[in-house]
This record gives structure tokens, sequence and C-alpha cells, in this order.
């Protein structure tokens, strides 16, 4: 029933309801966080150092705005009338954003500059405009979320386009600031190069897709790619664009085969800066699939064999091929490098790369019920992400990152409240209920194995036992491990801030089933068709009453 | 009243073990003490108002709470009366298991008190369940205490032990959620969208409208987590270690209740909801259970350890209560839900006698043990008696489920004179009977080393201190006393008189076999229920011309 809707909807929308005025009401949270942008910057070069302090909680204070706007766009008929592909994705996916985006400045606030604040302060050095970092790395911080939560209102592949480098260009010079080290500018590199890559991938993806269609609006080529698939089925050169921009995005995704980045920069950047690499790039490509995805669309597909039309559920055969295979080598190989890793942040690299294929999982399922889990699931993976990295940017050594397992070994006797934290969001992205973790799986698996997707389910739900053994290493030996002389020189950041943020999230994994219910139909009211546009009669209503009659 | 009850069962050790949290150090084991007798007391009342000893019934009915509207979870609770038995065997051991560990346990009481409390909610959650993922999480979470437990006050290799068990029983149980997702997905699929993890509802569905293949590999699905949790035969290899490095309250448990929601599982979920699978798979699962038996008993005659001898005993009796569950007949089934409780009782005690001992002598080694009795009369008599219990001396707690489970097994012949069809028989029930002999004699021995024959103690001054330092007495104190005590007056009752506790088995029995002797009939006649010749789904095209040849 819900294929169904969408479908119409997707038929119905037509290009000339968008206008200017609705255009940039939608994406005036965006509007504000680029505001934000521009202000950090200059205050990041104050010569009053009070002023340069205020930089984080002015970003945080814009992210706070952007949810305050976002709610009152999204109460407006200007969304669901706007011809979206999803029209209301943007309330859930920005409010999630900022809202983790918030938890994410509380790390990265006192770790950028900080070295350099403090010869300020000490009189060691004079301040420096060139040297200060801290206002361009708020300023590119909110650039990228905004450029991500841009994607959730991409209507033409140019947009699409656009948003996903302005979601990806800020991380690269974020990754090479973070600290002054040389790790940090050749994982900058490193991710610079791939991204470049995968950008000329789904390019040239999309100028298939241009080629196969004649169009760049996505609502006109989901019409278009549906009457090919209703007559003549739909032309490889579009399939063949479609598979490319699926691999390109997977860049974003941490997905197999565009993976290779992942585990390099994340330890190259400082544990702030993977935080943020961990989840908001993710979310971009989430995004960015979903709605182009929904323009191939989960119904209607057909196979032509003796003449008549096979009805085929789900999205057209070779894109379900490809992306099955980049979810299970996904879950597989992120799952089973992160048994090798050591290096803690290395090891939570492989994991977000495995949990990319479990998001893949989603996706495949389709809308409603998968793409709904998929940002439900996104949820819960934001706050567990955050906790585990909040934790690690509480900890320094030296004055350097604390990395590896070794350096949290026995982290419970002198720093009692980060290990348990720790220990929960470990154990909830094991899956392990009550936590948030497990309700995101649930629904996720749900959705899948609803969808006929048993194999993979079944696959995803071994690496997901195979994931407890590493994620148990992160209780383990937090609580039981020996102090050893390594970790006698680790010691709490200055700051409260990532202490702070850890305990919200750790405590967050924990608190949030609690509003499950709600926190479902939030996610859900998000993927949901626009009623007006529902209603409007099509075409593929007999193809599409065939293909359920099929399942 | 009989709700609020129910909800008291599961709020009271959940609030104690927030007491406990918060709490100074010092009181927590008076919190847990009290906390847990008054959960037994909410128990026993609770029996006392069920309604549904008689007619099998699930009770209270009338308890939910949504908690996901959109995958129709819902928290509702109630048991049947397998179910509530299984409740007071798990309120009646947590008390004595917590006050067995007053003396053992004196670093970081807080967390461990705290833990027990969370698992005995955890626990009794399971056998409260009535929806699926409620079933599930409180399933799952047990895991988490257990790890805790066994990785901050277990043995040397405790940190091995605890991942070993957790990964091993993890694994297990996601498979078992794919398979009860996959159920609830084709509810939902076949009920237009709406989904619903109700255990009765998904059981009649699938019982009912699922294909035979699909049922076979739901079957399957499910087994696999719950076999590890009994532990059944390939894998049931984390459970020498885990008992073995347990704290002896943590063993107790783990033996006592634990194990026993794995066989819980396939009485209430597998067998009722998947019967195609459960008589499809009949024999293969028999014939491990046997295995399982003997091998496990093998294992423990040349054991030297204590408590492993006990632990890997364990294995062996539950092969028991697998193969009177897999006889598919009201008897064997009878005879396996009693032996749940009378191993979690026997196999119990003998755990916190052994820890007695090992909190003398910091040894559980029988080559260093030996004629206790002449300085531990006391501990040798409840040793004996629960190793008589254990061993299925008639009279006592332990013989009337092995022999149920044995004669169900034996009976269960397609075309049983006793009345009783399965698809097992004697010679089953005589390779299996081979495992009491064993069991008589690996326990027998040990009895032999450790209580009788000339006086061995490892070295006299670790003798009598704790690790508190407080002295403990030659034998047992008072308060060890009476921990045993209540364990061997119930062995004694359930041993002398059963009837009871067998009438209020029986309809619950009815119930959740009730879809096999027709199925058992049908295995008969075809000789297999998913392959083409007799698939009742969509097998039914293709099978007619197979039929034909």
């Amino acid at each position: 029933m819900t294929t169904l809707a969408l479908s119409n909807s997707l038929i119905a929308a037509s290009p000339t309801m968008t206008n200017m005025s609705s255009k940039i009401t939608l994406i005036a949270p965006e509007i504000l966080l680029f505001l934000g942008a521009v202000l950090v910057a200059v205050l990041g070069l104050s010569r009053n150092a009070a002023l340069r302090r205020s930089v984080p909680m002015v970003t945080a204070i814009f992210l706070a705005g952007s949810i305050v706007v976002t709610c009152w766009v999204y109460r407006t008929d200007a969304v669901a009338t706007s011809g979206l592909m999803l029209p209301m994705l943007g309330g859930y996916a920005k409010t999630l954003i900022a809202a983790i985006g918030i938890l994410l400045v509380m790390l990265a606030g006192p770790s950028v500059d900080r070295r350099l604040e403090e010869a300020f302060d000490t009189g060691r050095a004079s301040f420096d405009p060139i040297r200060v970092m801290r206002g361009e790395y708020f300023s590119f911080f909110l650039l990228s979320i905004a450029g991500t939560m841009l994607l959730a209102n991409a209507n033409d592949l140019i947009w699409m386009f656009l948003a996903l480098e302005l979601a990806s260009l800020p991380t690269y010079v974020m990754v090479a600031v973070s600290r002054g080290t040389r790790r940090a500018q050749e994982a900058a590199v490193k991710y610079f190069f791939l991204g470049a890559l995968s950008a000329a991938t789904f390019l040239y993806g999309f100028a298939m897709l241009y080629g196969a269609t004649g169009t760049l609006e996505l609502p006109v080529m989901a019409e278009r790619l549906a009457t090919q698939s209703a007559t003549t089925g739909i032309s490889a050169l579009a399939i063949l664009g479609g598979v490319l921009a699926i691999l390109g995005i997977g860049f974003k995704l941490a997905a197999v085969p565009m993976h290779f980045y992942a585990a390099d920069v994340y330890e190259g950047a400082s544990s702030p800066t993977t935080a943020f690499l961990g989840f908001v790039p993710k979310i971009a490509g989430v995004l960015a699939l979903m709605i182009l995805l929904s323009t191939f669309g989960y119904s209607g597909h057909s196979t032509v064999a003796g003449g008549s039309h096979i009805a085929l559920p789900g999205l057209p055969a070779p894109l379900t091929a490809v992306l099955w295979m980049v979810a299970v080598l996904t879950m597989v190989l992120g799952n089973v490098a992160a048994l090798l890793q050591s290096n803690v942040k290395r090891m939570l690299a492989y994991s977000s790369i495995a949990q990319s294929g479990y998001l893949i999982v989603g996706l495949i399922a389709g809308p409603q019920s998968g793409y709904d889990a998929v940002l439900f699931y996104l949820l819960g993976y934001g706050v567990t992400n955050t906790a585990m990295f909040a934790v690690l940017a509480s900890l320094e050594r030296h004055g350097e990152d604390v990395e590896t397992l070794d350096d949290l070994a026995g982290l419970r006797t002198r720093h009692p409240v980060l290990a348990w934290m720790l220990a929960a969001s470990a154990i909830s992205l094991i899956g392990m209920p009550p936590f948030i973790g497990f309700f995101g799986k649930l629904a996720l698996f749900s959705s899948a194995i609803e969808a006929g997707q048993t194999t993979l389910v079944i696959i995803a739900a071994v690496c997901s036992a195979i994931s407890a053994f590493y994620y148990l290493q992160l209780v383990a030996v937090p609580m039981f491990g020996q102090p050893n002389a390594r970790t006698e020189t680790v010691q709490a950041v200055p700051s409260r801030w990532p202490r702070f943020a850890a305990v919200v999230c750790g405590v967050g994994v924990l608190v949030l089933p609690l509003g499950l219910a709600k926190l479902v139909a939030f996610a859900s009211s998000s993927t949901e068709p626009s009623a007006k546009v529902a209603a409007a009669p099509s075409d593929t209503t007999a193809s599409d009453a065939a293909n359920l009659a099929a399942r | 009243m009989l709700s609020t009850l129910t909800a008291l069962l599961l709020i009271l050790p959940l609030l104690a073990a927030g007491g406990i949290a918060l709490g100074p150090a010092r009181t927590s084991k008076w919190i847990a003490t009290i906390a847990s007798l008054a959960v037994f007391a909410v128990a026993l009342a609770f029996s006392w108002g069920f309604p549904g000893w008689t007619d099998g019934s699930i009770a209270p009915s009338d308890l939910g709470l949504s908690v996901m509207p959109s995958l129709g979870i819902n928290l509702t609770l109630g048991a049947d009366s397998v179910g509530v038995m299984l409740i007071l065997l798990t309120a009646f051991l947590m008390p004595l298991a917590v006050i067995g560990s007053f003396t053992a346990v004196v670093d970081r009481q807080k967390e461990y008190y705290a833990w027990f409390m969370l698992l005995e909610a955890a626990m009794i959650g399971v056998f409260l369940a009535r929806d699926a993922i409620v079933f599930y999480t409180a399933y799952e979470f047990t895991l988490v205490p257990m790890f805790f437990l066994i990785a901050i006050y277990g043995g040397a290799e405790r940190r091995p032990a605890s991942i070993k068990f957790f990964l091993y029983t993890f694994l297990g149980s996601v498979l078992t959620l794919a398979g009860v997702i996959y159920i609830a997905a084709q509810h939902a699929l076949a009920h237009d969208g709406a989904w619903t993890f109700d255990l009765a509802a998904l059981a009649t569905f699938a019982s009912s409208e699922l294909s035979n293949t699909q049922q076979y590999w739901v079957f399957v699905l499910l087994m696999i987590g719950f076999a590890v949790k009994v532990p059944f035969f390939p894998v049931h290899t984390w459970l020498p270690l885990a008992h073995d490095q347990a704290p002896t309250a943590g063993s107790v448990i783990l033996a006592g209740t634990l194990l026993k929601l794995g066989t819980y599982g396939v009485y209430r979920i597998a067998l009722p909801t998947a019967p195609v699978g459960g008589v499809e798979l009949d024999q293969f699962i028999a014939v491990l259970c046997i295995i399982g038996i003997v091998h496990a008993a093998l294992i423990c005659w040349v054991q030297t350890d204590a408590k492993k001898l006990v632990a890997y005993s364990s294995v062996s009796h539950l092969g028991f209560c697998m193969l009177g569950l897999f006889a598919l007949n009201s008897v064997g089934a009878t005879g396996s839900v009693l032996y749940m409780i009378n191993h979690g009782l026997s196999t119990g005690a003998l755990f916190l006698c052994i820890g007695m001992i090992y909190e003398r002598y910091h040894t559980k080694d029988m080559a260093q043990l030996g004629g206790l009795f002449k300085v531990m009369p006391v501990w040798s008599f409840f040793m004996v008696f629960f190793t008589l219990a254990s061993l299925g001396l008639p009279g006592l707690n332990g013989f009337i489920g092995e022999f149920l489970c044995l004669l169900g097994c034996f009976s269960a012949e397609p075309n049983s004179v006793a009345g009783y069809p399965g698809l097992l028989g004697p010679w089953y029930a005589l390779v299996a009977g081979s495992g009491l002999v064993l069991a008589a004699m690996y326990l027998l021995i040990m009895l032999g080393k450790l209580v009788w024959g000339p006086l061995k103690e490892p070295h006299h001054d670790a003798h009598a201190t704790t690790q508190s330092g407080s002295s403990l007495p030659a034998d047992l104190s008072p308060r060890e006393i009476g921990i045993l005590v209540p364990l061997a007056l119930v062995c004694l009752a359930i041993g002398v008189y059963p009837k009871p506790m067998m009438e209020a088995i029986a309809p619950s029995v009815e119930k959740t076999l009730a879809a096999y002797p027709k199925l058992v009939d049908r295995y008969v006649q075809d000789g297999s229920l998913v392959a083409p010749r007799v698939d009742m789904g969509q097998g039914v095209a293709r099978a007619q011309p197979v039929g034909s040849e």
C-alpha cells in the first residue's frame, strides 16, 4: 500500500508547483547556518580572546536555531506541496543532524586550537591571525552540516551534487587542521583525493542518468523512468548511471568498495573530527541514496519474458543486486576487519563501515518501513557514535589523543563514569536490548524481512554477532583490564564539555528507548508522501496492483 | 491484584538494583537480601492467586503497555503454570544465592548485588513475557549482568570465559530473533501490514498458515539460539568454562535458572510455533541429546575439578530434559518441565556446597581434597543428600523428572501401546538410560573422593579464613546451613509428592503439544513433512507428478 501511494506521489508531483519563495522557505535552516558560518569565521579571527572563545557557543546557538527554524518550516503547507521526492524528509533529518551537531560541538570546542590558546594565555606566543584555526574549523563545521541538510531538499541532480560537495569539501579541511600533526595532513590528502574520485564517479553516473532520461529534475526523471519501465524496461544507460551513482555516494557512507580511506582518515584526524566524519557524511550519503533510489522507485518494475511483463518487487533488479552485494561486503568486511584492530579509532572506523552495511539493508527494503528504519537507526547510531568519541575526546596522554585499547585498560579505576558510558554505548552498538541500538536493528531487520530479504537479514544478524566480539573489548578492557604504565599517564582533558557530551549520549542510549513510540513516529512522518499529491490518479496503478499481487 | 503482583515481580528487583547502585556499599547486601526475599514473597502471593493452575491459561491477561506501535510491540506480561513454577524457582534461588555470597564477595559489593538484582528482573521477565520482543529483551539482557558477574568476580580465566559465554549465546539468539521477525513479517504480510509480536498470535499464525518448508526453517532458526543456551551438544562448550570461572552464586543462578531459559524457550516458543520443524527434526535432535548425555557423562567421569564435574553433569542432565521435550508426548514433556525445576534445585545446591568448600580451602581440585566427612560432617550430609537428588534416587526430586523423560522417550513409538505416540522409542531410551548409570558412577566417585577416604586438606593456614579475613568455622556456619536446609526440604517434598506439580504442568503441556499427534501420524505415513511429496504449501503442484510416478 505504502509503495503504491509513494509512487503515485512521484508521478504526480510536477516541477511547476515549486517556486522561488517556497524554495527559500524550505532552506531557511541552511541559510541560518550559512550566516552562522560567516559570523563564526569572523569571530574566530578576533584579537579578543573572549570572542574567540565564544566561537563554539555561537556555533551551537546557530545549530539550535536551525532546529527551531526546521520545526517552524515543516509545520507549514509549503513543504507538503513543494513537489520534492520525499517532501517531509527534512523535518526529521535536519533536526537530527543539528541535534547531533550540537553534541559534536561540545567535543570539538575545547580541542581545536587548545595548545595555541594556552600559549597565547601564558604569553609564550603573541596572537597571530594566520595561526588560529578555530574560526575556520567551526565555519566549515557549519557549512558541512548545511550541505548535509540541503540534501534532504534535493530535487534535482545538480542540487544533489552541489549539496554532496558542500557536505564533503569542508570536512577535508577539518581533518587537516584538526591537529597539527603530519598524520592529520596525510589523512586529509588521502581523504581529499579519494573524495574527488568518488565525486567524479557519481557525477559521471548523474550524467548518464541525464543522458538516459533527458532531465535533471528528479520528479520528472522518476516519471520517465516509470514510463520506460512500463514499456521497454529501464534503459541500460540509466541503470549504469544508477550503479555509478550508488558506488560514488557509497564513499560518503564508507561502503565497500569506497571504504579504503576510512581507517586511515579516522586514525589521522582528532577524535572530535572523527566523530563528525562518522556521522555527518554518512547521513549525507544516506539521504542522497534515499532520494536517488526513490527516483528509480520501488515498485512497478518488470522484466520482459516471452513478450509479457513479469512484475518484480523492489528496485530494478540490477540496482538491488548491486546494493545487495555492497551491503553484504560492507557488513562482512567492516566487522571482520574491526576484529583485527588494536587501535580504537581504527576499530571504530571499521565498525562505522559495518554500520553502513546495515543502513544499506534498510535502503534495499525501501519506503516506507525501510526508510523509516534507516532514519531511526541513524538516530541511535549518531548518539552512540558521539558517545564513544566523546569518551576518547575526554582523555589524553601526553597531550595526544588516546588511541589504543591499551590506553583504555582499567579506565574504570580512574574515570569510572567515562568507562561506564563507553560500556553502555558499546553494548548498544552490539544491539543488546533494551538499548537504543537494538530497536534500530529490530526496525531494520523487520523491514528487510517484510521486503523479502530474509537471507540478507540472516547475514546481517550473524555479522552483528561477530561485531559483539570487538565491541565487547570496549567493555571488557576499560572495565576489567589491569591499569599499566601507559594508562598511568592517561588523564582527563581540562574541559568538562566532552565529558558532558559523553554522559548525555551514554545515558541517552538507555533513556531514548523510553520515547520509542514518539521517535519512531517522528522518523516515519518524514518519509510519508504528501497527502495532496498522493490522491492523484496515475497510470502506474495497474502495474502496482499486479506487483502487489505477485508479492 | 494479580496485575499489581506481576508488575511488582519486575519492578522490585529493578528498584533494588537502583537502590544498591545509589546507596552506600555496606548496605548493598542487605538491600539485596530484603529485596530478593520480598520478590519471593510476591512470587508466592502471585502463585497463590494464579488462576491458571488447572486449565493451562495465561494470567494475568490484561496487563499491557504499547512500546512501539509501528511494529505492534507491546509490553504485555503474564505466565502460564510452567512459567509460574519457573518464576517461583528463580525467586526461591535468588535469596539463597545472595545470602550465599556474604562472605565470598567482599570487593565491589555494590556492583555485585546490583547486577544480581538486574539478573533476577531479566529472568523473571523472560518467564512473564507474552510478547516475543519482551521475551527477547529479557532473554538477551540476562547476558549483561552475567557477563559482568563472571568477568569481575570470577576465577583466574574469567575474561575469556565471560567473553565466550557472551558471544556464544549472543550469536545463537540473534538468529532466534531473525526467526521471530520472519514469523512476524509473514504475519504482517498476511494481515495487511498489521504487525504483532504477541507470542500466542504468532504461534497460532505460524503453526497454521506458514508452509511446511517455512516452518522447518523457522524452527531451525529458533532452535539455534535456544540450543546454545540449554546448552545442547555441539554448542555446549561455553558452559563448563563459564561455570568453572563464575563466582559460586553466579554458578547457582546459571545452572538453576539461566539454562532453563533455553529449555523454556523451546517449550514455550519453538515447539508450539513451528510444529512441523519439531516433528521433522525430532530424531536428529534426539540423537544429539543422547550424544550430549553420554559425551558429557564420560567427561565427568575423568574430571578432577569438582565444580567442572558438576558443570558437565548439567550438560548431561539437560540432555535428558531436552530428550523428554522431544519425545513430543505429554509424559515426556511433563517430565521435562519437572526436570527443569529439579535440576535447578539440586544442581544449584551442589554448586553452593562446592562453593562452601572453595571458600574454606581455595581449591576445587578433588586430588587435593578428601575425607572431609571427618572435619565437616554437616557439610557432608548435605553434599551426599544433593548428590543423591541429582543422580535421581527415588524419593528425592531428581527421580521423577528423569523417569518421566525416559518413559516418554521409551513409549514414543509411532504406534505406542502406552498411547503416547512419538518418533523415538525404546532404543533411544536405552542408550540415553546409560547416562543414568554413568551419572551414578561419576557422582558417587566424586562423593567417594571428597567425603570419604583418608582426610586430605591442601594447606591448613588458608583453612578457616576467607578473603574478608573473618573466619569461617570448620564445618558449616548457621548461615550456610540456613541456605541449604530450605533447598533440601523442597527437594524432599517434590520427591515424595510430585503429584500436584504434575497436575499443574499437564494442561500447559497439552496446549504446547496440541498440534503434534496429527503431525506425527502424517510424518509416519509419509516419511517426511517438508519433502516435495507431502508439502501442503506451494509444493502441492510440484508434488502431484512425483506422486503419480
